[in-house]
């Protein structure tokens, strides 16, 4: 769930028109004393981070005159609370509260129905008051194809006891939120406190607001970086990871830092999953071997192989890591050759030295294994490859032994190298990379395993050499794959003529950075 | 018998020409399911698998008659419009198989289909399997392993990962165990058959005579089946493993969610809960398979 800022719930607030303090956002002391003028009066000082109680923790604080403020911003803005650094602050006219109230609307996963929750008190007790007194909170279903009009939320209202003008507004509030909470694809939207002024107006004084991850992409307005519940800022290498997964609608790829920089001496190891209950319980056996895990990643729901590949090249971004492990539930029904082939093809560029332990267990084990012995003489680390018959346990076993036979070697991350495509190459994009083929060098090649090897049946031979057996614009959308089996069999066998380049930005960059800090 | 799909269900492809949709219908022939039609708009006319290709769903439902189910494989955002399609022409079972479906479009399905009487398996899923029958969706991912991996017999699965569906089935009838029909009933938090609709349709089938459960932290599935078991709505014995014993305890943005769920969706609530009503617990994955031996005895299922 992506969560939203204070200050972008109050926008979407705005938009739907729900009353909110007329407010500025600010990264500035002078920015602070600006809008406190600007605003008149006394001002409330809020940090903006996804953390709950922000009063409790100091983050909020009043000001009653420009000087105040800018004093106030000056010792909130970079301050550290829990695992955020304030960088923006939202500044607010101070409302004369009479009366808190609470209003939300969440999804029951059992009714498959958003539920509206109100209650006549709120504040930061709610919880405890639904516990104690659930008859005091207003539980409702709401059926999607009907929505939620005023009056029905007046009939609700009128029930507990609210009358006039008064139950006019908080009516309206609500069937706003619900607005609100289906035309911005929230998972839950919130306003706590809902106050009543002294002057009888109706105010979200804050609001939280999380967007389903699966429809961010109907909402760039709102600028969600990565589209995930984080109780941090995202880190860089997983800003990259996430523009990756964005890309690429085949299969899954989620990628998430336990640290930013695993500490060599501490048994860090890259961890690749599969799918997210075998992750998990793959997760379980190497933490209770001893072993820390750098990241959680999943690759599943039949990913192709460069997706595969770029995740391996992720994980294999962080330094310190003293070894890989990749297992999921041991009997996928996904293309088990596809990881095989993504991984290999990483392990190669990367030549890796660090041990790896991979179980592919599923469709296509045996394939997949073979894979892995096949290419495992052009990489300098020991390589193991397992199936469904071979527990996480055991393979987790393994990749003990292997790190301590081995000599516990820490993983050095290389310097990536600027691709350059062969001169006159012949050349077709796919959908998130290009294939480049030398066919000065086909000309010399007797095995011709290319084709072949393209069981999508992309590639053909023209005068003896690969061509497209398909359009350029097939081949662009999707049809061909992203296998990488063409580019290994001429690896193997062939003559070294095809290249295929799976850009990922920023990953040069973000590794000059780390050679950089040393 | 078996739940949900057997080798009689007419089956509807819908995405039968994409990527997905081809590897899964070959995979679904030929483990003996009923194909009998698929739909992509723009491409009627052609075949796959020898499976006439039509552009509606409506216009395959004219053309080849009643259709039973309907396996939906089209990118996520255009789920919604084909599972849409699929309940106004009259389909009472879909299988929304794509990952990353906005929980709002699946809520709309759930309004359309309550209304229709259709029923919907995810998203989010791998599909059924009934071994020896039929499979829908693409568990066992080719014929010659979906055959293998999978014996028939009297143990219902359901699980809310795809993967340990195919683990826990291949599992047990490694250990020489017998299943009645695999279900996976999606990885998402709003679903169209949770595990209790799914523990109630095994209770019915005369085929199945116990259930093994695979549930996960978050959501209040496991807890409702628990109170199943206590109503006595069912009584067939269940082994369950609940997975995420290792995942902390998020911290919680919403206060309403935690109004709704009320201390329930942790690991530690969803075992305790289970255990009190009688349900059998398996401590690890690789355990089931013991654990269901136990049970059997005890209840005599040999």
């Amino acid at each position: 769930m992506a969560r939203l800022y204070e200050y972008q719930g109050k926008e979407i607030l705005k938009d739907v028109g729900i009353k909110v303090p007329e407010g500025r956002v600010v990264e500035s002391p002078e920015e602070a004393a600006k809008a406190a003028e600007e605003l008149g009066g006394e001002v409330v000082l809020k940090i903006q981070v996804w953390l709950k109680g922000r009063a409790e923790m100091g983050g909020v604080k009043f000001a009653s005159s420009p000087d105040q403020a800018k004093e106030m911003a000056a010792s909130l803005l970079g301050k550290k609370f829990k695992n955020f650094v304030v960088e923006k602050l939202l500044v607010e006219r101070k409302l004369n509260i009479k009366e808190e109230l609470f209003a939300g609307i969440v999804i029951d996963d059992y009714e498959k129905k958003p539920l509206v929750v109100f209650s006549a008190i709120g504040g930061t007790g709610i919880e405890e008051i639904a516990k104690e007194h659930p008859e005091a909170i207003l539980k409702h279903h709401v059926d999607v194809l009907e929505g939620f009009p005023e009056y029905r939320a007046r009939g609700l209202l009128s029930k507990m006891g609210f009358k006039g003008k008064l139950l006019v507004k908080l009516s309206s509030t609500l069937s706003k939120l619900y607005q609100a909470f289906r035309k911005y694809d929230a998972r839950s939207a919130e306003i706590n406190p809902l106050v009543i002024t002294e002057e009888g107006d109706v105010y979200a004084a804050d609001t939280h607001i999380t967007v389903d991850d699966y429809a961010v992409y109907r909402h760039p307005e709102l600028g969600i970086e990565i589209a995930r519940e984080f109780d941090r800022p995202p880190t860089e290498l997983e800003k990259i990871a996430y523009k990756v997964e964005e890309n690429d609608y085949r299969g899954t790829f989620y990628f998430f830092q336990m640290v930013e920089k695993p500490n060599p001496d501490e048994n860090y190891i890259g961890f690749h999953g599969a799918g997210g209950g075998g992750s998990m319980m793959s997760m379980d056996a190497v933490l209770n071997r001893g072993f820390k895990i750098a990241n959680f990643t999943d690759t599943s729901g039949n990913p192709p192989a460069s997706k595969v590949y770029r995740a391996a090249k992720i994980i294999l971004s962080q330094p310190g890591i003293i070894g890989y492990f990749a297992s999921g539930s041991g009997v996928a029904s996904q293309e088990q050759f596809n990881s095989a082939r993504g991984l290999v093809k990483a392990f190669m560029e990367e030549q890796i030295e660090i041990p790896a332990v991979l179980r592919l267990g599923g469709n296509y084990e045996e394939k997949a294994i073979e894979i892995l012995q096949t290419f495992s003489k052009f990489i300098p680390a020991e390589i193991e490859g397992y199936g469904r018959d071979d527990s996480p346990e055991f393979c987790a076993d393994r990749l003990k032994e292997l790190v301590e036979n081995g000599g516990r070697k820490v993983h050095r991350v290389r310097p990536m190298e600027e691709f350059t495509p062969p001169e006159n190459a012949y050349s077709f994009k796919t959908l998130t990379g290009a294939v480049y083929i030398d066919h000065s060098l086909c000309v010399k090649c007797q095995a011709k395993p290319c084709v072949d090897a393209c069981t999508y049946g992309v590639l053909k031979f023209e005068d003896g050499k690969p061509v497209l057996a398909i359009s350029e614009e097939e081949a662009a959308k999707g049809k061909c794959t992203e296998c990488l089996a063409c580019e290994l069999a001429c690896f193997l066998e062939g003559s070294k003529a095809i290249k295929i380049h799976l850009p990922i930005p920023g990953l040069k960059e973000y590794r000059e950075k780390l050679s950089k800090e040393g | 018998m078996a739940i949900l799909i057997d080798e009689k269900t007419r089956v509807l492809v819908q995405g039968i020409t994409g990527r997905e949709g081809r590897a899964r219908t070959r995979l679904m022939k030929g483990y003996g399911t009923n194909v009998v039609a698929g739909v992509t708009p723009g491409k009627g006319g052609q075949e796959v698998e020898a499976v006439p290709v039509f552009d509606s769903v409506y216009e395959a439902v004219e053309k080849v008659g009643e259709i039973d189910a309907s396996a939906i494989f089209v990118p996520a955002p255009l789920v919604k419009a084909a599972a849409l399609e699929a309940i106004d022409a009259g389909i009472k079972l879909l299988l929304l198989v794509p990952d990353r479906v906005p929980i709002h479009d699946v809520l709309e399905i759930a309004a359309h289909a309550e209304r229709k009487g259709a029923k919907f398996i995810g998203p989010n899923t791998l599909g059924v399997l009934s071994p020896g029958k039929a499979v829908l969706g693409m568990i066992g991912g080719r014929p010659e392993t979906a055959k293998a991996w999978f014996r028939q017999g009297d143990i219902g699965v359901s699980s809310r990962s795809g993967g340990i569906t195919s683990a826990i089935s291949y599992y047990l009838s490694r250990a020489g165990f017998g299943l009645s029909t695999i279900v996976h009933v999606g990885g998402d938090a709003v679903v169209g058959l949770p595990h209790p609709d799914i523990m109630l349709l095994f209770q019915e089938d005369p085929q199945t005579k116990m259930m093994v459960m695979f549930g996960e932290i978050g959501t209040t599935q496991e807890e409702r089946v628990a109170e199943l078991v206590e109503q006595g709505k069912i009584t067939k014995p269940i082994v369950a493993f609940i997975g995420g014993k290792a995942a902390k305890e998020g911290t919680r943005f919403s206060h309403a969610g935690a109004i709704v769920e009320g201390g329930r969706g942790s690991y530690a609530s969803k075992v305790e809960r289970l255990k009190k009503a009688g349900v059998y617990i398996a401590d690890a994955l690789m355990e089931i398979p013991k654990v269901v031996g136990e049970v059997r005895k005890k209840h005599g299922l040999d």
